[in-house]
């Protein structure tokens, strides 16, 4: 019998076009595209040049300042561009990619006869080590640490995520290497957070399962952290994704770096919601057959399609030229938001719309699925109603509280109130739910932001 | 509706930056957003967002005053026809009372909103939904009789010291309906209390005119100036019960009287969770507590010998705690705030009442003075919550 956490607050949002339980056409080979934006306050020092050949695990750039940190290739291939934005801002690297992939060999090895140095150190060389994130902050962490336990949610339960028992049910030996693995680098625990005691992750060896049982966040690693062990000021935990645990597993139990995952493509603009194995970096372009790409009609009008890269809450609108990023393991495309509907506050029946509240009557029809568009619902306005936030985050912090702080930029308050126990997936239910349409996300992302500069 | 949608969409020009009228951008907006939906796209963060706004927030407000509203309509006809000795039909005193109260819902929102456009329009900000609300409140909360004047410049008041000067709706401390209910009671008290303002004409009225045994006093003020509750009368002189106070068919501010129609707006706020019903249970709890306590060795023919309940059928308790008590912007913000909150409002109510000697009616002074104390009961909830984190930290 695993420990249980019941959680009761929070929501799952009932979008339209969940992906089927089936694997779509692979892409062939194309570009693959790496984004140093993808890792929060990454100063990157890029390590190729345009023409360069690169194998799957070949360093494309470093940390400036933590320069044993390594971005390596997902793919091989040549560097076929190097875009750089404002003040030469190093935005993307793009690697047309080989035929079929060569891997660069790293040494293989068994885990659990290794040392935390060589672990490190592997997972430093290879390009894993981004995968572990610290929180506070939400960072990479830094290797210098010693965390006090290692989060793994092995569910991801955000709208129309992907269903890991899915889509790692065959990763399971590399997953528990990886787990062998990470073991060595904490001091404390590794503690994994399932949906259900028959998950196929529950089974790991050498960790701590807790079932988390309730609508999401249930399944942001956050959230677990916050009913397992929260973090004090002083501490650090590490969290990882299993699917990287399985790309650590990989790199022992084969001695190459293959990030290669099984990524949802779902949402109502997705022509045929389903699953697909690719690459980190893949791009929309590549693809386009799964979606439906000239928009849709709404309210009369014509509007686009958006592709966000991870899920509607916390994902990245990629756009069309856009590719998936580091840390993303679906891709949601829905109709953009630029329509005009006469008099949607005041209709009494909005069909096609979906409210947590009662004002509105999709309380009625329970077992709805909705295509939801990009449209804000309103326009922006001061925090009016209470009590809202607080219904969907289930984590012993007061998010208005917690805002307020970050936007009067009070660090002492910030730090009272529980700035780092959250990331910005933590409080995303805020924002959709919010009245008001304050950017939740974008207030806790400068607060941590700040955090980050005052702390150094 | 495409015409309408073209037609606006070839006004927006002018009124955008360097366009023609583009110093009235602010109301532009305000009357393209009332009209529809707006088209802005999320632009970071959450790409979907729920359907429900501050519009919305307001609108379901307004729904859940209906019945008070449509019944203190009725009741004003009512207690005219009554004060007169008039025999009218149903729809006629809902007639009379409709014409007698629209003046003062008009003067009320053209005054308010007007202050609002022109405020959103100097700081260049949207216009904030919050004053539909308040501004159909506040005639509520006035005797029918109260000159126009006199409701203009509290809604000035109310709005501009109340609000705008802490920043517009969602920013202000006090309830701002309350605060013209307030300005009136000290500016111009005679308006506000007393036996001839409740019911329209009878300040006017020649000698002769008013119906034999007439008396304009509120059951509060009877039950204040000592009679006891078994001879509580009507407008008529006629013997007055709790039911009928339920009911509400009686003299009393327009809105405030029916506890029935006050009732069902609370419902419709508590079920679409607009309003906390915490607030308002634990308001009642607390104004029967202190009646209760009040009550004990009460003094024959005083308002403390009254039975518990009557304080929330009679005055203006109900209605203030469900619709003013709960504005989530003064009130307190905090969940276990709110019970604390609501509370100490219906108690501060009757503590009022029962001890304070030259007005009966306890419960906007309670409501005000709770919603200055209100952040200090969410600081200490939220201390609590600070020194849970603080103790389990590593780094001091």
């Amino acid at each position: 019998m695993l420990n249980q956490v019941r959680l009761h607050k929070g929501l799952n949002i009932p979008m339209a076009g969940a992906a089927a339980l089936k694997m779509g056409q692979e892409p062939a080979p194309g570009v693959i595209v790496m984004k140093p934006t993808d890792f929060r306050c990454l100063v990157p020092k890029l390590m190729v040049k345009e023409g360069d050949k690169v194998q799957a695990g070949s360093v494309v750039f470093i940390d400036k300042f933590h320069q044993d940190v390594c971005f390596t290739s997902p793919c091989s291939g040549t560097v076929e561009a190097i875009v750089r934005g404002e003040k030469r801002k190093l935005l993307e690297i793009r690697i047309k990619q080989d035929a079929v992939t060569e891997y660069l060999q790293f040494a293989k090895g068994t885990p659990s006869k290794l040392s935390k140095e060589e672990i490190v150190k592997a997972l430093l060389s290879s390009g894993l080590w981004p995968a572990i994130i610290q929180r506070p902050y939400g960072i990479i962490a830094n290797p210098a640490d010693t965390p006090k336990a290692i989060f793994v949610s092995a569910f991801d339960s955000a709208p129309l995520a992907p269903d890991y028992n899915f889509t790692l049910a065959s990763d399971i030996q590399d997953i528990q290497t990886g787990v062998d693995a990470i073991r060595k680098l904490t001091g404390g625990e590794v503690y994994l957070g399932v949906a259900s005691e028959s998950s196929v992750l529950a089974k790991l060896n050498g960790v701590k399962a807790y079932v988390f049982n309730g609508p999401h966040p249930a399944g942001n690693v956050g959230v677990q952290i916050n009913h397992i062990s929260p973090i004090g000021k002083g501490e650090v935990v590490w969290t990882i994704n299993p699917n990287f645990l399985a790309a650590i597993g990989r790199l022992f139990n084969k001695g190459v770096y293959d990030v290669a995952r099984t990524i949802a493509v779902a949402g109502p603009q997705a022509s045929n919601p389903c699953y697909v194995k690719v690459l980190p970096g893949v791009c929309v372009e590549a693809l386009s057959s799964m979606f439906v790409n000239d928009g849709g009609q709404v309210c009369g009008q014509h509007v686009d399609t958006r592709y966000i890269s991870g899920n509607v809450l916390t994902g990245k609108n990629v756009g069309f030229l856009g590719s998936l990023g580091f840390y993303d393991f679906q891709f949601t495309a829905i109709l953009e938001g630029d329509y005009y509907e006469a008099f949607g506050w005041c209709k009494p029946f909005r069909p096609g719309k979906f409210s947590v509240q009662r004002s509105y009557f999709s309380w009625l029809t329970p077992g709805k699925k909705y295509n939801m568009d990009a449209n804000l619902n309103g326009g922006k306005r001061a925090f009016v109603v209470t009590g809202l936030y607080e219904k969907v985050v289930p984590m012993d912090i007061y998010p208005v509280y917690l805002l307020k702080a970050i936007l009067a930029n009070d660090i002492d308050k910030m730090e009272q109130l529980g700035i780092y126990e959250v990331i910005e997936e933590d409080l995303a239910l805020c924002e959709y739910v919010c009245p008001s349409k304050i950017d939740v996300q974008n207030i806790v992302s400068n607060g941590i932001a700040t955090m980050i500069k005052e702390m150094a | 509706m495409k015409g309408l949608i073209d037609f606006v969409n070839n006004l927006r020009p002018s009124f955008e930056k360097g366009g023609k009228y583009a110093w009235l951008h602010s109301t532009f907006d305000a009357f393209d957003s009332f009209l529809f939906v707006p088209k802005t796209k999320t632009c970071c963060g959450a790409h979907v967002r729920d359907c429900m706004d501050l519009k919305r927030v307001m609108t379901v407000v307004i729904v859940a005053l209906a019945p008070a509203m449509l019944f203190g309509m009725w009741n004003v006809g009512e207690q005219h026809s009554l004060a007169f000795g008039l025999d009218m039909s149903f729809w006629g005193k809902f007639w009379y009372g409709f014409l007698r109260v629209l003046p003062l819902i008009i003067v009320s929102y053209v005054v308010g909103l007007g202050i609002e456009f022109a405020s959103a329009q100097i700081r260049g900000h949207e216009v904030n939904e919050g004053y539909l609300v308040s501004g159909m409140i506040i005639p509520m909360i006035m005797p029918v009789d109260v000159p126009l004047w006199i409701l203009a410049v509290a809604v000035a008041f109310a709005v501009i010291i109340g609000k705008e000067i802490f920043g517009g709706t969602g920013m202000n401390i006090w309830n701002p309906a309350l605060l013209a209910r307030a300005f009136v009671f000290f500016s111009y008290p005679t308006k506000i209390s007393g036996d001839v303002i409740w019911i329209k004409g009878v300040g006017k009225a020649a000698a002769g005119e008013l119906v034999d045994g007439f008396s304009g006093a509120t059951a509060l003020s009877q039950a204040g100036a000592g009679i006891a509750p078994d001879a509580l009368h009507t407008v008529a002189g006629q013997p007055m019960d709790a039911m009928q106070m339920v009911i509400g068919n009686m003299a009393g501010s327009i809105g405030e009287t029916s506890v029935i129609a006050i009732a069902i707006g609370a419902l419709i706020l508590i079920y679409t969770g607009i309003a906390s019903w915490k607030i308002m249970v634990s308001g009642v709890a607390g104004a029967l507590f202190v009646a209760f306590l009040g009550g004990i060795g009460a003094q024959e023919g005083t308002l403390a010998a009254y039975p518990a309940y009557y304080h929330l059928i009679m005055g203006g308790f109900a209605f203030g705690i469900v619709f003013m008590a709960t504005d989530p912007v003064t009130s307190a913000q905090t969940e276990c705030g709110k019970w604390i909150y609501g509370f100490l409002v219906g108690a501060m109510a009757v503590v009022i009442r029962l001890w304070n000697p030259g007005y009966p009616e306890g419960m906007m002074l309670s409501i005000l003075l709770m919603n200055t104390f209100a952040p200090l009961i969410d600081h200490f909830v939220v201390s609590r919550n600070i020194r849970r984190r603080v103790k389990r930290a590593v780094v001091k």
